[in-house]
């Protein structure tokens, strides 16, 4: 007969076997990717796949001579970025109204943003398209920044609404019996309490960003393409190419996980938010 | 907070920072095929040749490419001053004045252009994009498995004599499968190989008032006869296999034979990417009732958009990449074995290339044997081997070829298949006002 004590460790070992294993099966495509990158094409291709080779670093040098890798980091890292500051800009004020002046339609009017999010994206393509064609900023970082948060807006309010709610009304109140204006409220009271909720949002905004391929790919050409553009341009018709890509697919996403890796704390905080009471 | 406020100014404002054009500067959109890379190679080349103009190449995946050319050219965007377009789309847009017709100097010598990639490029007698590279598609096989078999292949044998070889270089316990085909849907993946074994069953996409023919006992035999080929004797997941798959499969020694486009040619006789390179041999397609269409006609090409600014520019520029001056100069610096093929009579008569690519021969003759304005046993209105160019049938083509992944899969019987795609393409025609 076990013990309590027993059958408690052994859940405990049975949860953390569970984790393990989902944590490798996710992990997995991007370790074969990061192996992949380092074959030969045939290496790439061959079946049973090897897993012990002689690796070299010759797709990593063919990206280097084929393209401007750092110009397409840098497009990522200034989209993924202004977008998020832009949607920020919009949402910390909108979001502050939802909270503590919550009207009669404040919960639809929060529905309805989210259910943009269910539009297929390709559905609004040529509007889209043509207004960026009238403005002159086809193939421009300020259209994909613009783009970006709009597209991001919905999730943004949604957690910072929730964020902000925890906030006990009486400290706005008693700042307002201070004299402060709804300018003061929103960055001296609201913004600091919440500075914590704001920064995972924020770095969760930056992730999905940074990954975000359909407009990236459908709006620029040469100028504004990200890392996403730069990736997708390697997958050719005729010819193999899974190596190659598997190299420039490690190096797009190389930045976003150093990132990931050195915020995770802040990211997890706001995956999870609202998850568990 | 103030710092704050203004660090979150400063990288707005940078955000804002937006990048145009500048003159003298083309770009060129492309897909990211071998000859197509090579190109971007030579860009210093040009740039020298050519003061005042530099090159800025756009590189897409091939269906971005389409779908991004597509939007760009329908309105009139600009975001492109050359597009890389196929043949499907060249006579169909250049029909709708999207494009810039070509005219070239005499010193460009048109006329070395081979005849069936001029005519499928043209609307009216223009020219509307100029061939980079050009294929056919011909019997790639290995012939030590038909040799230790003992059996022929020759060009042109009916499909019944490539089932008969396919049953016998067949070894799945060795994992070696007698033939790879295309299945995965798309006009372009399982639909331009389909259409061409159907052409050469006596099948055709439309009757002369434009109704569908899918329905007919041509198409009938044609898709039983691949569905049950691959069945028996291709490699398990076909239905998902296209050019790349097969490719990999071919390359591993996993085929015996592969029935698909000529530039894979160079592929599986690179050692360097092939296992098997020494011991391929190249025949003309099979067919059954008539060799008419048993072998697809395709280029990728060079076309300029009727939006451009720098129309002057951009024919500068295509005019030097499809010169043979342009071919010299990738022998020059890649060996004549690397030359993109297909294109210019005088490639293939020249001695040098001649003895470089050991596929020439076969790859010339599929060419040249493939008449885009009669590819069927009966007349039929449209004009294209593994395709019929006209606007309705990209979306016919992705229906149809996704009924055929589905009777391969064995989710539904070929006559289901068939039965849904003439309901399909029927549908699409009435739309298009063919009939009603």
């Amino acid at each position: 007969m076990m013990t309590d004590r027993q059958r408690e460790r052994l859940k405990h070992r049975i949860a953390a076997i569970c984790a393990w294993l989902v944590a490798i099966l996710f992990f997995f495509p991007i370790f074969w990717m990061v192996l992949t990158s380092f074959k030969t094409e045939l290496e790439a291709i061959a079946v049973p796949p090897t897993v012990f080779f002689d690796p070299t670093l010759e797709n990593f040098r063919l990206i280097e001579e084929r393209t401007d890798y750092f110009s397409y980091a840098l497009n990522s890292i200034i989209t993924s970025v202004g977008g998020t500051l832009l949607a920020m800009l919009i949402a910390i004020p909108s979001a502050y109204a939802m909270a503590f002046n919550p009207g009669r339609w404040t919960k639809d009017i929060l529905l309805w943003m989210l259910s943009t999010k269910m539009l297929p994206a390709v559905g609004v393509l040529m509007p889209i398209y043509l207004i960026c064609q009238k403005f002159g900023v086809l193939d421009t970082r300020i259209a994909l920044v613009v783009i970006f948060a709009l597209i991001n807006l919905p999730i943004i309010m949604m957690i910072l609404f929730n964020y902000f709610r925890e906030i006990p009304k009486e400290i706005l109140e008693a700042s307002r019996m201070d004299g402060a204006s709804t300018f003061n409220e929103i960055t001296q009271i609201v913004m600091p309490l919440a500075w914590g909720g704001i920064a995972s949002t924020a770095l969760l905004s930056i992730v999905l960003l940074w990954n975000e391929a359909f407009w990236s790919i459908n709006l620029t050409s040469s100028d504004a393409g990200t890392l996403v553009a730069l990736v997708a341009s390697f997958s050719s018709p005729e010819g193999l190419f899974w190596a190659k890509l598997s190299a420039v697919s490690t190096l797009a996403c190389a930045p976003i996980v150093v990132f990931g890796w050195f915020t995770q704390r802040q990211l997890v905080q706001g995956l999870t938010f609202g998850a568990v009471k | 907070m103030k710092r704050l406020n203004k660090l979150a100014l400063g990288l707005a404002l940078c955000t804002t920072m937006a990048t145009s054009a500048s003159a003298g500067e083309l770009t060129i959109a492309t897909v990211n095929n071998g000859h197509m890379i090579e190109m971007q190679k030579f860009t210093p080349e040009f740039e020298a040749a050519n003061p005042g103009i530099t090159l800025k190449w756009v590189t897409l995946e091939e269906g971005v490419l389409r779908q991004r050319v597509t939007t760009d050219i329908s309105t009139k965007g600009g975001q492109f001053d050359v597009m890389t377009i196929g043949m499907y789309e060249a006579p169909i847009w250049g029909s709708r004045k999207w494009l810039e017709p070509l005219e070239f100097g005499a010193d460009y010598d048109v006329n070395d252009i081979l005849p069936a990639m001029r005519g499928g490029l043209s609307h009216d007698g223009k020219l509307y994009a100029a061939p980079f590279y050009g294929e056919s598609s011909m019997i790639m096989y290995r012939k030590d498995l038909v040799d230790a078999a003992g059996m022929k292949i020759e060009d042109n044998p009916t499909w019944d004599h490539i089932e008969k070889v396919a049953a016998a270089l067949t070894d799945k316990e060795k994992g070696v499968y007698g033939i790879c085909l295309r299945g995965k849907p798309g006009w372009g993946d399982n639909m331009a190989f389909l259409t061409t074994m159907a052409n050469s069953f006596g099948a055709q996409w439309f009757n002369q008032d434009w109704t569908p023919a899918l329905d007919s006992d041509a198409w009938n035999k044609a898709v039983n006869f691949y569905v049950n080929l691959l069945t028996k004797y291709g490699p398990p997941g076909s239905e998902g296999n296209s050019f790349n798959e097969i490719l990999a499969l071919m390359n591993e020694g996993k085929c015996g034979m592969w029935i698909d486009a000529t530039i894979a040619a160079s592929f599986v006789t690179d050692p360097g990417q092939s296992k098997v390179a020494d011991k391929m041999a190249f025949a003309q397609s099979p067919y059954s009732a008539t060799k008419k269409g048993a072998n697809w006609l395709w280029a990728w090409a060079l076309a300029i958009p009727a939006g451009t600014k720098q129309a002057g520019d951009a024919a500068k520029f295509i005019e030097w990449a499809t010169s043979k001056e342009y071919i010299e100069l990738v022998a020059s610096k890649n060996g004549w074995g690397n030359v993109p093929t297909g294109t210019r009579q005088s490639t293939y008569d020249n001695p040098k290339f001649q003895e470089a690519a050991t596929f020439d021969e076969a790859e010339l003759k599929a060419i040249l044997s493939a008449n885009p304005e009669d590819s069927t046993m009966n007349p039929s209105p449209y004009v294209g081997v593994q395709f019929a160019a006209i606007p309705e049938f990209q979306a016919i083509g992705i229906a149809v070829g996704q009924q055929m992944t589905a009777a391969l899969a064995g989710d539904i019987s070929v006559e289901k298949a068939l039965e849904n795609a003439q309901a399909a393409a029927d549908r699409e025609m009435k739309k298009g006002g063919y009939y009603k």
